[in-house]
């Protein structure tokens, strides 16, 4: 049963922020510049050091509409507020007192101890960079790639799934096959085959992820287009003419959005395994900045040693934590689209 | 005094939701003696189902009784423990559901499904509960029950399954049959056949029946006494002839005056909708529920307090919730006469002669391209000739599978027609697809759908649907123009204008199938074509909408094409019917000469299944015996030869019927002699 209660109009700003516009616009002020700034630092010449600072406000801003929205589901909110967490993380590094990720000081150190004129909270690596920092500006790389390849991979998946469903016959004949083939191949050894083939890179990191969740997006739209084209409006739209371009994009694409932004959250969980996995395996970005990935295994060898554990566990709790708030996003998100 | 078996004494049923409280049922009495069959009529969300789902607590989480008891044969079950809840269940009280392909188990066959019954409620062994199933599948009119029980439930039809559906229900001799609108997904004709068994059931087995529909007609002639519901509360409980006949109590009132009964007619005697709309729970008014749609409402006697339900002196067990009814004018409350001329018809605008439709069933992957296998057709529409002038309403009727549907998918260019004519001023559309049409035809033929539910896409604003068929069709063009245009239509379909702003979500399905209409008169078109367009909606609903299509129909002129299934509806509201049957079409005329003798058999048999809401009137009983042929392998001759009661015999197998013509436009394909059919008897008699 559906309820409309009117609330009462307060023109606050938060609420004048709650519509799609306002949350697209800091969505872009947040995403462009730290995308700008992970992928192509050069390009940004001297604007380098200033252009993240208006995306913390927007962050921050954007986390009071997401609880505000998602307030209904308590998993939904502890999963928002690890994901931003991470993204207030990657945004505000540069202006933390943070020491240099980079910069070898006191190898060894445990965590809590003062070495050289330095506090370590979470200790520093067998090189003597400092943990804590590393881990910080480490979630930027996963983050920035993740989301990237992760949406990369939505585009291309949804506007095949589309025409698969929507025009079926042949069409769907051909994409299908294709993304079957895809399918069959284990996701790590395509991951692989493609890195190795390709080279190692960030770019190359999203050829490999659309490459691989592209046919499963596919998959997912395909079946969702299927239902809805013999819905009457889409019948509506065709019987005064319209063009397919317009009924897919127009009648359709915003009726599929529900099951699919559940559904990539739980994919960006896996892009960031997969991405992590990848430079564990020296196949995705290279060292020396920071990265989960890289720090992992860096940590590897000398984890071996129980004292030395908390190299390895802090970029691992990193890791999951990111991961765990994507799908507790998503397992929220699902439980209040079931609610009404 | 015999116990009931079951009472439900001031029972309350709420909803607990994140919103808060949700009183689905406030205060609802009933009594169902032994061997009695009651009705529950009301419409959608006034808790009809709510209390079904009561008397099984069957419902779920956030339901609960808050107050008053349910008695089974003295027994309390708002206390009874769960264990024996699972023996009543299926045991004593079963219950037949509404959507019978979804109340069976696709996964198991048809048997095991009825063997499970026997096996849970009783000490039988397999091979006996086998033998009770098959035996029960027979007593519900199921041939060949030995094959059925190997079924599974995609195998068998509509009927069949909600027939199997009762055949469970009955299997452990319940006390009490507990049936939600059994009959409202089938076909008539279909329907037709559950309503006999269900009276049957009563007189055969003896079991109490509880009847919950929104079709007066149906609860006519099923039960004996009936409870009208409205907005959670019984407002009118008696015997069918009292409530029927001597209703007392305005919202029962209004439901009659809103069904199109055999005596009303667009001209003469128009339908009177309930105004408004069902208050959600939370709004419910002070005093009485449906005193803000109500025509006798005085203010200071209905708006405060709460409402008893009181015995209507002089006739027994005849009870109403309304503090006025002792002074209202009952006879005067009956809808009048009003005379209002017919709309003159004009030149013909649509001209449709031997359309004909056929679907190549193509296995399209590419294994049957190289095989090279033959294709085969589905013929769903063959030899369809009609035509329409403007201003004329012309309606096609027909159950599910009868061709409708294709033959307007044909007209609107969505497919192209296999061969024949369909000249839309003089043009031939039939095979010229939507995409090759100037923008001024398509805006000239446009469509009103069936289910208001998916007629309007839940992602955009109802305003801006609107105004995408006002730029599209270039009525108007600037963005004001567009705006001022889509605000006058929303006032031409009697809504606020303030909708322009809001999702389909946040509206009725009434209101929702009135931005359908307004959509599809904003091209300002010349012909509708309307698919069932208001055989989702409620009773009261249903009125106001089909007096709104006829409002703008006749200020614009325009030919409305109306395809339903509804005989009471067509015979209201078109000046032309078109029966059709298997692609065919088998009887064609003046709405009153359709309807009246002679008649084609199967026009004769379908005007008969109709439910008519009217004690004064007697029908004649055609039961049809099997179901539709498929198009794919139609049967030969005359298409209705496999279920047809006057079937002469060879002839109708081997040659198709002859076209015969009687005076009016009326035509009729059957074989029977035109003497014969002259000599029919009306099926619908006024007593």
């Amino acid at each position: 049963m559906s309820t409309t209660l009117e609330r009462p109009t307060r023109p606050s700003l938060l609420a004048r922020l709650e519509n799609p516009k306002a949350v697209i616009g800091l969505v872009l002020l947040m995403w462009l510049p730290l995308t700008l700034y992970v992928m192509a630092p050069r390009l940004l010449g001297s604007l380098h050091d200033v252009v993240l600072l208006p995306a913390i406000p927007a962050t921050l801003l954007l986390y009071t509409l997401a609880v505000r929205a998602f307030r209904g589901s308590t998993v939904a909110v502890i999963g928002l507020s690890l994901v931003f967490f991470w993204l207030l993380m990657a945004v505000s590094a540069p202006y933390l007192p943070l020491i240099d990720p980079n910069r070898p000081i006191a190898p060894f150190t445990p965590p809590l101890t003062e070495a050289r004129d330095h506090f370590f909270w979470l200790g520093t690596d067998m090189r003597g960079r400092d943990l804590l920092s590393r881990a910080i500006w480490g979630c930027q790389r996963v983050l920035v790639w993740g989301v990237t390849a992760t949406t990369v991979a939505y585009v291309i998946g949804t506007t095949f799934g589309l025409v698969a469903g929507y025009f079926a016959g042949w069409w769907d004949e051909v994409i299908s096959f294709a993304s079957n083939v895809l399918l069959s191949f284990p996701v790590m050894v395509l991951f692989i085959v493609i890195l190795t083939y390709l080279g190692p890179s960030g770019l190359n990191i999203i050829v490999a992820v659309t490459v691989a969740s592209a046919p499963a997006i596919m998959r997912i739209v395909r079946g969702l287009t299927l239902d809805i084209k013999t819905r009457d409006y889409v019948f509506a739209a065709q019987t005064r003419g319209e063009h397919p371009i317009y009924v897919m994009l127009i009648e359709l694409l915003p009726n599929v959005r529900g099951p699919i932004i559940v559904d990539a959250c739980l994919r960006l969980g896996y892009t960031t395994v997969a991405i992590t996995t990848l430079t564990f395996l020296g196949l995705g970005l290279q060292p020396p900045d920071p990265d989960w990935g890289l720090m992992i295994r860096e940590a590897a060898r000398s984890a071996m040693l129980w004292q030395f554990s908390y190299m390895l566990l802090v970029p691992a709790l990193a890791v999951s934590s990111l991961i765990l708030g994507f799908n507790l996003m998503a397992d929220g998100l699902r439980e209040l689209s079931l609610r009404d | 005094m015999t116990t009931p078996i079951l009472e439900c004494e001031n029972l309350a049923i709420s909803y607990f939701t994140r919103a808060g409280e949700i009183p689905a049922v406030i205060d609802f009495n009933l009594e169902v003696m032994p061997g009695e069959a009651v009705g529950l009529v009301g419409e959608s969300g006034c808790g009809k189902s709510t209390v079904a789902l009561a008397i099984m607590r069957y419902l779920g989480r956030n339901g609960r009784i808050v107050g008053g008891a349910i008695r089974f044969k003295g027994e309390d079950l708002v206390t009874a423990s769960e264990e024996r809840l699972r023996q009543l269940r299926g045991g004593e009280i079963a219950m037949v559901y509404q959507e019978p392909m979804a109340s069976l188990n696709p996964a198991l066959t048809i048997g095991r499904q009825l063997v499970e019954v026997p096996l849970h409620h009783e000490t039988i062994d397999e091979a006996g509960a086998r033998a009770r199933a098959e035996a029960m599948l027979e007593r519900v009119r199921l041939p060949d029950a030995k094959r059925l029980m190997a079924a599974y439930p995609h195998q068998l039809s509509g009927g069949q399954q909600q027939r199997v559906g009762i055949a469970m229900a009955l299997l452990s001799n319940p006390s009490l049959l507990l049936l939600d609108e059994p009959t409202t997904a089938l076909d008539v004709t279909v329907e037709a056949g559950i309503v006999d068994l269900i009276r049957e059931i009563s007189t055969e087995f003896g079991t109490s029946l509880l009847y919950i529909s929104h079709n007066l007609g149906l609860i006519l002639e099923t039960c004996q006494r009936l409870t009208v519901m409205y907005s959670g509360e019984a407002v009118e409980v008696g015997s069918v002839a009292q409530v029927f006949d001597a209703m007392r109590h305005p919202y029962t009132r209004g439901l009659f005056n809103s069904i199109p009964l055999p005596g009303a007619d667009k001209n003469a005697r128009p339908l009177m909708p309930i105004r408004g709309q069902l208050p959600l729970p939370h709004e419910r008014p002070d005093g009485c529920n449906f005193a803000p749609r109500c025509d006798y409402f005085q203010a200071g006697t209905c708006d405060h307090g709460t409402i008893a339900m009181a015995a209507v002196a002089g006739d027994e067990g005849h009870y109403s919730r309304c503090r006025r009814f002792a002074e209202i004018d009952w006879e005067a409350a009956a809808p009048k006469r009003k005379e209002a001329a017919a709309a003159p018809l004009g030149r013909k605008v649509l001209e449709v002669a031997a359309l004909k439709k056929y679907y190549r069933l193509q296995d399209r992957s590419l294994m049957a391209l190289l095989r090279g296998r033959e294709a085969r057709f589905v013929k769903a529409n063959e030899k369809i000739d009609f035509d329409a002038c403007e201003a004329e309403t012309v309606a096609i009727v027909g159950e599910s599978g009868c061709g409708k549907s294709t033959l307007a998918k044909v007209l609107m260019g969505l497919e192209q027609a296999t061969s024949g004519q369909a000249l839309l001023d003089n043009q031939d559309i039939a095979n010229l697809p939507v995409q090759q049409r100037d923008q001024a035809m398509v805006g000239y033929l446009q469509m009103v759908f069936q289910n208001p539910f998916d007629t309007l896409n839940p992602s955009h604003t109802v305003g801006a649907q609107i105004a995408r068929v006002v730029r599209k069709f270039g009525v108007a063009k600037d963005k004001a123009e567009i705006e001022a245009r889509v605000l006058e239509l929303l006032d031409t379909v009697k809504l606020p204008r303030d909708f322009y702003h809001r999702l389909p979500r946040q509206l009725s399905g009434g209101q929702k199938q009135r931005v359908g209409i307004a959509r599809a008169f904003a091209g300002e078109p010349k012909v509708v074509v309307a698919d069932e367009p208001v055989s989702a909606l409620d009773v009261s609903v249903q009125a106001a909408v089909t007096q709104l299509l006829m409002d703008i129909q006749r200020e614009h002129r325009t030919t409305l094409l109306v395809i339903s299934h509804d005989l009471s509806l067509v015979r209201y509201l078109a000046d032309r019917v078109v029966v059709m049957y298997l692609g065919h079409v088998v009887e064609q005329g003046a709405t009153q000469d359709v309807f009246s003798p002679p008649y084609h058999p199967y026009t004769e048999a379908l005007l008969s299944a109709v439910p008519i809401a009217d004690t004064r009137i007697k029908k004649k009983r055609i039961v049809l015996e099997g179901d539709l042929p498929s198009a794919l392998n139609p049967p030969s001759g005359c298409p209705f030869q496999t279920r047809c009661p006057r079937k002469l015999g060879r002839i109708c197998e081997t040659e198709a019927p002859p076209w015969r013509e009687f005076p009016g436009g009326h035509g009729i394909a059957c074989h029977i002699a035109p003497e014969d059919l002259a000599e029919m008897e009306p099926v619908i008699a006024q007593a």
